[in-house]
């Protein structure tokens, strides 16, 4: 056995300092589907996209979260991304269906990251066009409540299955679509909710990788790994992460 | 009892407990890590090849708004020919001749694209059409996408080679794996350096 030479010490070295610096991002508590860091919604409007949030996780799976922060801290919006998502764990486990909406009002930028899962859905394409269209006119305008509000909306529709329908009205906007949830949707949820609810009262945690990405929303159910698990504490019961990972997908776009 | 039988009797457990033993010992953590350190590799040769496959639609869109641009329009495609005319096999991480041409090459079409991004902002005509937005977004998200792959790679190397060159890995290192060696990685001046400025 031979010791390590000084050289590969050295590089070992910088390669740890290199580690610590990649950790040095403080990110915010992951206290449900949206989190107003910066303070740019009010109640109401947070109430209304948590629960369009919540009742898209419930259909698909798709874990989508809305943050604004206070701060970059003196990194890309691309690189501060990435990072929250996994640190905060959205999108399935094993499936990666999240994506994140991120707001920095003080930089002024706005980022769509996409988890492994949706960057088929989500294409970098698609998500620019959600950017430029839906949010940033607004954005510009100071109405951050309409822009974040409206972006959701896209994201949203996008995920649910309608990319197609989406890009072809981008070119022309429709100043208004249909709010309120339609009574098919409405069955699904349900359907959803009960086989949920059933599936905890039969079989229990081992009901395989299907059923643990159905069961996302229902916290008791699904077994936390890999310390993506936050104290999540929103008026709708706890809501966190299912370990999902990105990759840097998505775009960004600043104002 | 003979001892034959006692031994018989005990041998199950005693195979059980020395593969207990061995494993919290971190006999697994060369092969796991050197798994996890090649999956990265490949994240990051994947990436590399979805921006090179980008490359020749770019080149014709922006050929079709700015043909004076001969020689940035060149130049990229020469830098891409050089990059993708590299075979890339598995051995590459392990060889730091081959592992440094490939950083070199993707490094230069990185800056011939980014030249190309930036000439491209002189054309009004260019940067309103939508085929071209769309290819330049995907651009921009591969970039993103290649710097965080490369970061992950970076990582999964520094945690396989630091478990060869530290105890108790160094054991196994120069026992049992010897055939394992450590992995190149991408140099930290590439890494600091932002991303080419593919920006709006």
């Amino acid at each position: 056995m031979r010791f390590c030479p000084p050289r590969a010490v050295i590089g070992f070295v910088l390669l740890l300092g290199l580690a610590a610096l990649a950790h040095a991002l403080t990110f915010p508590q992951l206290t449900g589907r949206v989190v107003d860091e910066a303070n740019v919604l009010d109640a109401a409007t947070r109430q209304a996209l948590t629960d369009k949030l919540a009742a898209v996780e419930a259909k698909s799976g798709d874990q989508i979260v809305v943050v604004t922060l206070k701060s970059l801290q003196d990194t890309s919006i691309e690189d501060y991304g990435y990072q929250l998502g996994r640190h905060w764990g959205i999108g399935q486990k094993g499936t990666n269906t999240g994506a994140l909406l991120i707001v920095a009002p003080i930089e002024k930028k706005v980022r769509i990251e996409v988890g492994y899962g949706l960057e088929g859905a989500l294409t970098d394409a698609v998500t620019r066009l959600i950017i430029q269209n839906a949010i940033l006119p607004r954005f510009r305008a100071n109405d951050f409540q309409g822009g974040i509000t409206r972006g959701v909306d896209d994201i949203v529709q996008v995920v649910s299955g309608d990319a197609e329908e989406f890009k072809r009205r981008a070119a022309q906007r429709p100043e208004n679509t249909a709010k309120g949830v339609d009574i098919l949707t409405l069955i699904l949820i349900a359907f959803v909710l009960f086989a949920v609810f059933s599936a905890m009262r039969g079989s229990g945690p081992g009901g395989g990788a299907r059923s643990s990405r159905r069961s996302g929303y229902a916290g008791p159910i699904f077994i936390p790994s890999g310390g993506s698990w936050s104290s999540g504490s929103s008026g709708g019961g706890g809501f966190s992460g299912g370990g999902g990972s990105f990759g840097g997908g998505g775009s960004s776009g600043s104002w | 009892m003979s001892f034959a039988a006692t031994l018989s009797r005990f041998r199950i457990p005693t195979v059980l407990a020395l593969g207990l033993l061995l494993t919290g010992c971190g006999v697994n953590n060369i092969p796991t890590f050197d798994e996890q350190a090649k999956a990265k590799w490949a994240d990051v040769n994947n990436q590399y090849q979805r921006r090179a496959d980008l490359i020749p639609n770019l080149v014709e869109t922006v050929r079709g708004y700015a043909r004076q641009e001969r020689e940035t329009l060149e130049a990229v495609v020469n830098a891409r020919a050089k990059a993708t005319s590299i075979q890339v096999t598995p051995d590459i991480v392990n060889d730091p001749e081959k592992f440094k041409q490939f950083q070199e090459a993707q490094s230069q079409l990185s800056g011939a694209l980014g030249r190309l991004i930036a000439v491209s902002e002189n054309y009004p005509d260019l940067k309103s059409n939508q085929n071209f937005l769309a290819l330049q977004s995907q651009l921009e998200g591969t970039e993103n996408r290649i710097a965080v792959a490369r970061r992950d790679y970076i990582e999964a190397v520094r945690v396989y080679n630091t478990e060869l060159r530290t105890f108790p890995g160094v054991l196994w290192a120069s026992t049992v794996y010897r055939s394992h060696k450590p992995m190149e990685t991408f140099t930290v001046t590439e890494e600091t350096r932002r991303p080419p400025a593919v920006k709006f």
